[in-house]
């Protein structure tokens, strides 16, 4: 693999745990740094749990192949120590944690990420909190709100740009991020990813969306397509056009015409 | 790591404060309790007449009563109750300030933080210790605006009137098996009166803490919040671990008059081997407002409800509680709310945590009276599971003889979910921060609701107990 790539999976195959039901069949993807990729795929073709099994969720076991991250093995990782090494899962459905604020949740989080367990200064967590969050165009009492409860689609997906802004990952996998907002939320969300990006131009971004439309306002260097479990076509921006225009059907039963990564 | 394995250690249950001071009890009844016992204690006390015949009847009325056969499970209780010593008195003499407090007992309290905790906020220390009020002090303005702060047996030899105008009428000897226990062998507790429209901004502070093997209190305590004044009571309490069970069952009697205000806030942790129970209630007159605020920690079972009584027009009652039943423990509390006069408001909300075989049960009292019209009640219970073989169970009785009352109950079960503790963990946060962090969340409106001490206090409990917890 070159130096250049954050992410190398080969070959991965995944089934939910304590069940006999595959779900990967042998996913071979690799994201350079600074790259933005696209997964797109019909309902239930993967793309969800690619994204879970990536950040260590524990209803997941992996069966087969590898994952690389910055050329060390991700699999042998626990979720939590995942995201201290630099991978982001903004979620599809962000969970609700009651009686706990964002300013809170946020502190902890940042601290978790402190090299060798050094102590977050408070003074200085806030003021970083009051930066990020003016430069996502957010109402700083919004941190005072408790994470994700009662929150409207698209306060709950601002909130994972917030955490992603805070936590400055080296990779954001995003989820489905579009879904459930209309055109005005996307476009606040999509402007607050492109925000992230234009300022950290290394770091890396996987998009996993059904529709075209987060594509218009978050331009992928790649596209894949995914079906039934694998990636089955791979390409740049006009993959995604293509769907759009043709969609998904007969990928199922097509030969994988992956052009390469 | 398997998940029950992380949980299982959460460990609020383990008891904090588990350390025993030497002391030599002056006095000590025999064992179980009698007539010889009660005659005992209140020759001790120096009681009037009045009192000892008030001690003796409630005795019959204790022996008449069968044991309840609800809630918890009492039927090692009996045996318990042979084996306790009634009445322990540590000194002769009530101690006028913290400098005369022996030593030992001393060193006690400074385990617990409390002259530390004196010394910032706390305005008048009364410090229970065993059956007695060893050291009280109040602010000199208080008592320079009538307020009345002292242990209960001053209270009764110093405002014999006053005492007995409202002592046994708000929770009769005949109320509950208990109370009747209680009214015979009562010793130790407060007694306090605010005067018509006095206000303190600084919240009345009472530590007590159970400290001799076997040793039951019964601990009586009597708030009269005279028209228009306004108050807040905290009691805090805290007992060592010992291996034969224990016994605490308390009698907390409250008038809160016309337009006053009132809260009564309790945290207690007491060790796995305690029955505690007790009986709080408050009468809440015209345009008055009774807050209860009690958490109950540890104890191997506590039944408590605190209740209001909302006998004038426009009478307010709030009930706010925080269970958390551990590995053994059964938590069976609740609390009940009667309105009986017009315009009468009131909120229930209880929040419990059941870990390992722990179990918490939410009992409430919603009734409505013919004639309290326009009523309106709002129930909230919510449970947090932490592992399988955790229990909850939720008896919300209500009962309206008005058409025109307005109440509202809900419930909910919530288990700590995978998802939850992924979402945390997908943001590096691991596994017993997060689990901190959840039950935190849970008990947070309840939480923010105490003075910042003991707000940061529970919050630390938890945390402490869940430190290094990940193996």
């Amino acid at each position: 693999m070159s130096d250049a790539s954050i992410l190398k999976i080969e070959g991965l195959e995944a089934k939910v745990a304590d069940e006999d039901l595959p779900i990967l069949t042998g996913v071979d993807l690799e994201i350079g740094k600074g790259e933005i990729h696209a997964i797109m795929g019909p309902n239930g073709s993967g793309k969800s749990t690619l994204a879970k099994v990536l950040a260590g969720h524990p209803g997941y076991e992996v069966t087969s192949g590898s994952v690389l991250f910055q050329g060390s093995n991700l699999l042998e990782l626990e979720a939590d120590e995942r995201s201290q090494a630099g991978i982001f899962l903004a979620f599809q459905y962000p969970v609700e944690i009651p009686g706990v604020s964002i300013a809170n949740f946020l502190r902890t989080a940042v601290q978790a990420h402190q090299a060798d367990g050094e102590e977050l200064d408070i003074f200085e967590f806030s003021d970083i909190l009051t930066e990020r969050m003016e430069l996502l165009e957010m109402d700083v009492t919004f941190a005072e709100r408790h994470v994700n409860d009662g929150f409207s689609g698209g306060e709950k997906k601002r909130n994972e740009i917030l955490q992603m802004a805070m936590l400055k990952p080296k990779l954001a996998v995003m989820d489905e991020t579009d879904s459930g907002l209309d055109i005005d939320a996307l476009k606040v969300v999509a402007s607050g990813v492109n925000t992230l990006t234009e300022e950290d131009p290394e770091m890396s971004i996987l998009l996993i969306t059904h529709y075209q439309r987060l594509l218009d306002h978050i331009e992928p260097d790649r596209v894949h397509v995914m079906v039934d479990g694998r990636i089955v076509r791979s390409g740049g921006p006009e993959v995604a056009h293509q769907l759009e225009a043709e969609g998904y059907r007969g990928w199922s039963e097509a030969d994988s015409i992956a052009d390469g990564v | 790591m398997p998940q029950n394995e992380t949980i299982q250690d959460l460990g609020l249950d383990e008891y904090k404060y588990d350390f025993v001071t030497e002391t030599e009890p002056v006095f000590r009844a025999e064992k179980g309790l009698s007539e010889e016992v009660v005659r005992q204690i209140s020759a001790h006390k120096e009681e009037p007449e009045w009192m000892l015949e008030y001690r003796l009847k409630a005795l019959d009325v204790y022996n008449s009563k069968p044991m309840p056969k609800w809630g918890g499970d009492l039927s090692s209780l009996e045996a318990v109750l042979d084996e306790i010593y009634f009445y322990v008195r540590p000194q002769d003499q009530m101690e006028r300030s913290w400098d005369d407090v022996p030593d030992e007992i001393k060193n006690t309290f400074e385990k617990l933080g409390i002259p530390e905790a004196e010394r910032k906020i706390l305005a008048g220390v009364g410090a229970q210790y065993e059956s007695e009020m060893v050291y009280h002090s109040l602010r000199e303005e208080w008592a320079a605006q009538g307020v009345i702060f002292d242990s209960i047996e001053d209270g009764l030899k110093n405002h014999p009137e006053l005492f007995r105008e409202h002592f046994g009428t708000i929770i009769p000897m005949h109320d509950n098996k208990f109370a009747a226990m209680n009214s015979a062998v009562w010793s130790g507790g407060s007694f306090v009166y605010i005067p018509k429209g006095v206000s303190l901004d600084t919240p009345l502070q009472a530590y007590f803490r159970v400290n001799q093997e076997r040793m039951g209190q019964f601990e009586r305590t009597l708030i009269i919040i005279d028209e228009g004044a306004q108050a807040h009571y905290i009691e805090g309490c805290t007992a060592p671990v010992y291996t034969t069970e224990s016994f605490h069952s308390g009698v907390i009697e409250i008038v809160v008059k016309k337009n006053a205000r009132f809260r009564y806030t309790t945290i207690q942790n007491w060790s796995n081997n305690m029955y505690n129970l007790v009986t709080q209630r408050s009468m809440v007159h015209e345009n008055a407002t009774m807050e209860w605020l009690d958490g109950n920690l540890g104890s191997k079972l506590t039944m408590k409800y605190p209740s209001c009584y909302l006998i004038g027009e426009g009478a307010h009652g709030e009930i706010m509680s925080i269970a958390y039943a551990g590995d053994g423990q059964h938590q069976d509390t609740g609390g009940k709310v009667v309105h009986v006069a017009p315009h009468t408001t009131s909120s229930i909300t209880s929040k419990s945590i059941s870990k390992g075989t722990g179990r918490s049960t939410y009992r409430g009292l919603c009734k409505v009276h013919k004639g309290a019209r326009h009523a309106r009640s709002n129930v909230e219970c919510d449970a947090l599971l932490i592992n399988d073989t955790s229990r909850t169970d939720t008896y919300p009785y209500i009962e309206i003889e008005e058409n025109d009352a307005s109440v509202g109950h809900e419930a909910s079960v919530s288990k700590i979910g995978e998802e939850q503790l992924f979402y945390l963990a997908s943001r590096g946060i691991a596994k017993d921060e997060a689990m901190a962090m959840i039950v935190r969340g849970f008990i947070e409106p309840i939480a923010k609701q105490l003075p910042l001490e003991y707000a940061v206090e529970l919050n630390r409990l938890i945390e402490m107990e869940m430190e290094g917890s990940v193996g």
